[in-house]
Formats: C-alpha cells, sequence, structure tokens
C-alpha cells in the first residue's frame, strides 16, 4: 500500500509533496500547506486508495523551527485498513485550511489544537477554546508555557494564596 | 432584549437560531450525563433545534504532564483517561512505545494482555449497560450490571493489586507474572457470564420500555459515522463492518477466532444489540487465549528498558545497578514518531507519539474514542424530542476523564 500511495500522489501532486519518510512501517508525508485540502479529497476520493476516515488531527510544536508547528492528520482506509500520516508546517501567524468541509469530526479534533496550539483554522465553523475556559490565557501545550503546579494547602498554610510552583 | 436574554444562555460565542426558541441547560451536575457534561439544548416546543456539548470540566493536562514524564513513567496516566477501561488504554500506549523502540513481546504476554483487555471491554460495557437503562427507566439491571463487574475488578486487583487504576501492562509485556488464584477466577467468569449476559438480554431485548425509548432513536447512517470519524459501537451500530482487532491484528489477535456484531439501522437499539453481542464475543476471546496460553516470560528482556528479574536484583549487582539505572533514567527511543491505535470498548483509542531521542516523549498526543464521538452529538439528536437527548446521550458511552483529559 505504501508504495502506491506513494506513486499516485507523486503522479498527482508532484510538487506538493516535500519529504516522504517510512518509519516502522508507517508512511509520513511532510507537504505542502496550500495543498492540503487537494492532497486530503484525492486521498479521500481515489476509488483504489480511499483514506475516508480520519482519525486523528493533532499540532506538534518546534520552537527552535523558523515555522514552529507541525500540524498532523492520521488517515486510515477502512477498505485497505492502511494508515497514511500527512503533515504539514505552520508559522506562528499563520492560519491554516480546516478539513471540516471533508470530514465533520474534523470539527472537535481543530478545535483542540487551537485550543492547545493557538493555530487557527480557516473556513473552521465553529473555532472556540473547547477544553480550556474562555477567559484562559496562553496555549498549553506549547513548549514555552510552564508546567507548574500549586503547593498543597495543609492547616499551617491554609490562609494564604498557595504558591505556584515550576 | 430577547436575542440578548437567549445569548445569556448559550456558551460564548455561540448564536441563538432564532428569538422564538427556548435554551435549556442539562449538567455539568446532572446524573443522566455520566460525569461532568454540560449540553446546552435550544428548543422549539419540545423539539432539538440545536444541541452544544460543553466540554472541559475534567481537563487536567494529562498530555502536558506526559512530556515532563519517563516513557513509563506515562502509563499510569493512561490509566486516569479512560477509567472505566485502563488495561485498553494501558495497551494502546505499550504498544505504541514498543513499535516506536522495536520491542518483541513474548507470546505469553501477548496473550495475558488480550485476555485482560477482552474482560475490560466486558467490564466497561457492563457499567454501560447499568447506568444506560437507568436513565430511561429501566432500573432493575443496573444492580446485577454492577455486581458482575465486581468479580472482574476482583480479577484486576488480583493481578495488579489495584481494582480501577491498574497499569499492569508494562513497555514489553506485563509488571509481574499471574498470580495464583488466576485462573479459577477466569475459569469462573468463563462459566458464570454467558448466563449472566442472558439474564440482561431477558430484562432489555424485549423489554416494551426499553423498545419505545431506543429504537428509531438516535440514527446516524453509515455514510455519516465516517463523515463523523465515529469508531467502535457507534460506527458499528450503523452497520460499519469495521474493527481494528480484525483489520490491524496487534497483541495476536489474528490467532483468535471471533466476529464482528454489527447492526443495521443505526439507533440506539442496534448500538446496544452491537454491545451485547461484543460481551459474547469477548468471551470467546477469553476462552480461547486461556485455553491456549502459551508457556514463556511473561515481559520481553531488553536490557535498559525493561527491568531484570526481580530474584537477580536481590543476588546480583548488576541486576542491582540495572534496575536502578532503568528506574531513575528510563530508556531513549530512536527518533522518530509513530500511531497506534488498539480497539478500547469504546472505539479507536490511539497514540502519536513523538520522540526527539531523549527519555522523555516530546508529544504524545491521544486520540480519544469518547471525544469524537461526542462531537456527532448535535447531528444525532438535532430534530428529536428532548427526551431522546437522554437516551442518546447515553448510546454514545463516552467517559469524561478520556473526552477532557
Amino acid at each position: 500500500m505504501e508504495s502506491i500511495t506513494q506513486k499516485k500522489l507523486m503522479e498527482k501532486f508532484p510538487d506538493s509533496i516535500l519529504k516522504s519518510i517510512e518509519f516502522r512501517g508507517e508512511l509520513t508525508l511532510l507537504i505542502k500547506k496550500e495543498n492540503l485540502i487537494e492532497v486530503c479529497e484525492f486521498l479521500k476520493s481515489d476509488p483504489e486508495l480511499e483514506y475516508n476516515f480520519l482519525s486523528d488531527v493533532c499540532g506538534v510544536d518546534f520552537p527552535e523551527r523558523d515555522k514552529r508547528f507541525e500540524v498532523v492528520y492520521n488517515l486510515y482506509s477502512i477498505s485497505n485498513c492502511f494508515r497514511i500520516r500527512l503533515k504539514i508546517r505552520v508559522g506562528e501567524v499563520e492560519s491554516v485550511p480546516s478539513v471540516t468541509p471533508l470530514w465533520s469530526g474534523a470539527n472537535w479534533m481543530e478545535r483542540e489544537v487551537y485550543d492547545m496550539l493557538g493555530i487557527r483554522f480557516d473556513n473552521h465553523p465553529d473555532l472556540r477554546r473547547i477544553l480550556l475556559p474562555d477567559d484562559w490565557v496562553g496555549h498549553p501545550l506549547r513548549k514555552d508555557f510552564p508546567l507548574t503546579k500549586e503547593e498543597v494547602t495543609f492547616s499551617h498554610n491554609k490562609n494564604r494564596k498557595p504558591k505556584v510552583i515550576e | 432584549m430577547q436575542v440578548e436574554l437567549l445569548k445569556r444562555g448559550l456558551p460564548q460565542g455561540v448564536e441563538p437560531v432564532s428569538e422564538e426558541t427556548m435554551v435549556v441547560n442539562i449538567g455539568p451536575q446532572h446524573p443522566a450525563t455520566h460525569g461532568v457534561l454540560r449540553v446546552v439544548l435550544e428548543l422549539d416546543g419540545e423539539t432539538v433545534i440545536k444541541a452544544i456539548p460543553v466540554v472541559g470540566y475534567l481537563h487536567t493536562g494529562i498530555e502536558k504532564t506526559m512530556e515532563s514524564k519517563t516513557y513509563s513513567q506515562v502509563i499510569p496516566l493512561t490509566d486516569r483517561m479512560d477509567y472505566v477501561a485502563n488495561l485498553s488504554n494501558n495497551l494502546g500506549y505499550c504498544l505504541a512505545v514498543e513499535k516506536l523502540s522495536d520491542i518483541e513481546v513474548p507470546p505469553k504476554a501477548q496473550f495475558v494482555r488480550v485476555l485482560l483487555t477482552e474482560l475490560t471491554r466486558i467490564a466497561s460495557h457492563l457499567i454501560w449497560i447499568g447506568t444506560h437503562p437507568h436513565d430511561i427507566g429501566v432500573a432493575t439491571i443496573f444492580l446485577y450490571a454492577f455486581r458482575e463487574r465486581e468479580t472482574l475488578l476482583d480479577l484486576f486487583e488480583l493481578v495488579s493489586g489495584q481494582r480501577m487504576m491498574t497499569s499492569y501492562f508494562r513497555i514489553g509485556g506485563l509488571a509481574k507474572d499471574i498470580p495464583e488464584g488466576f485462573n479459577s477466577m477466569v475459569e469462573n467468569v468463563l462459566k458464570t457470564f454467558p448466563q449472566r449476559i442472558d439474564d440482561y438480554e431477558s430484562l432489555l431485548t424485549r423489554n416494551r420500555i426499553w423498545l419505545m425509548r431506543t429504537k428509531g432513536v438516535g440514527i446516524i447512517s453509515k455514510e455519516d459515522a465516517i463523515d463523523y470519524c465515529l469508531s467502535g459501537p457507534m460506527s458499528r451500530g450503523s452497520g460499519l463492518k469495521w474493527d481494528l482487532r480484525k483489520s490491524n491484528p496487534y497483541s495476536s489477535y489474528d490467532k483468535f477466532e471471533f466476529d464482528i456484531p454489527t447492526g443495521e439501522n443505526g439507533d440506539v437499539f442496534d448500538r446496544y444489540m452491537v454491545r451485547v453481542k461484543e460481551m459474547r464475543q469477548s468471551l470467546r476471546i477469553v476462552k480461547q487465549a486461556f485455553e491456549g496460553m502459551p508457556e514463556g516470560d511473561f515481559v520481553a528482556r531488553v536490557p535498559g528498558v525493561t527491568l531484570p528479574p526481580k530474584e537477580e536484583v536481590f543476588e546480583s549487582m548488576e541486576a542491582l545497578i540495572f534496575h536502578f539505572k532503568t528506574i531513575v533514567d528510563g530508556f531513549s527511543p530512536p527518533k522518530g514518531e509513530v500511531y497506534h491505535s488498539i480497539e478500547s470498548p469504546k472505539g479507536e483509542i490511539g497514540f502519536y507519539i513523538v520522540s526527539d531521542g531523549t527519555n522523555k516523549p516530546y508529544r504524545v498526543k491521544v486520540r480519544p474514542p469518547s471525544f469524537v464521538n461526542l462531537s456527532a452529538l448535535n447531528r444525532l439528536v438535532s430534530g428529536r424530542l428532548l427526551a431522546d437527548v437522554i437516551a442518546t446521550i447515553g448510546s454514545i458511552d463516552f467517559v469524561l476523564g478520556e473526552i477532557d483529559r
């Protein structure tokens, strides 16, 4: 399945595939952001490939890179029982085309990416925070967001505000 | 003015559909939402126009915490996501890390993993079959289901020392060998459970109240199920014959014989039938795994990754050093990324792990089946009656701990 998928995509989108990686039997393709929707649409509708199931959308933060975010799409083909992973690179102020027109289930997944990393999605029907409160400041899964904890309250310190430990 | 009032009941950023509608808020503290789920409903009379689930009340930043733990320390965190199917979460995470670091798990450990995750599936479905009918007017079954679940929890306690937060599966195999008394308990389960499942069916399958509340309610078609990325009994209830245990076998599931039950109409009743049939299939798998249990080691012996045998630690200096180093430093898988998913009782639970070559994962993303399944709620209930919302919420079978993480 890897070779067919790769061959077909190379033929159809010769310029938009930047890199293809195979690791532990999984195929990962780094593609151009502009072509995301077309590639997804092709993968979904091609009768031989039929990657019609979107398993997951997630974001990863690499603060040292020029384009600091990666948005990762895990696609699955129910008829071929095969997975493929698409990745795009996004800068901090850029936005990503939403795949909700292709999969309605992407709605919440993209909201979570927005909530956790602050990546904005174009054409998303309802881009609001999902897990964190509306008035939360910051995006916790960014690497520069500190992991903190509050001091445990006992009887000796119950009268002061809990200290935040980094 | 009217619109202003309406907005007050709706979550921030959500516009009301029209001025004539009423906004009803269910939860977050409500017995029928199975946890701290809040659903804001826009109603026209008794007809639901829009349902907006509001989640996140249980958010504890599990994914962020995972980035600061070594690979082995993450396992207890996975317990706390889907807290009624802990062993399935453990298995999904361990398999992902094993894939990342290319570890072969011995056959005995694989069989024990299959046996216990199938028992977990039964335990999770038992919670569902106890609470969901309870919501919609069939109260009797609750105590029966919880009584049987208790036998399974006793079994989990026997193997892992914990009833719920088991963390029994470790990277490379199991935490320890199956203890004495395990066999007789599994035999007991295999002997009694088929009869028990018949009992549940006799309480529900032809029960008139149950049929009236579930038939033709919360319908979703096969195409829509794929569109909404639904998995597990949610998509199988709509007739999609897809089960990761068959399509992408892991942990030697290809050695077992079982069927994938599917529904036809994709309503609440079909999902119920799928889950009941799944329990029977799980018992079939448990029986095969129990009878065909291979001999051998319970954990792969990979120096630096898995702990040396406990007996050696007491006698050999090297083993003691290895034990100490493995616990304190953990291990460092190669640079790379993997996604591994398994069929949990709720659906496809996947772990996407990015490794930067250090002893802590750079990023762990969980694909929570409950989260994705719940996102279809609006599609399932809009245009239906208010009372059907409760029946539909129950039939999705989600756990808020997994949704909010």
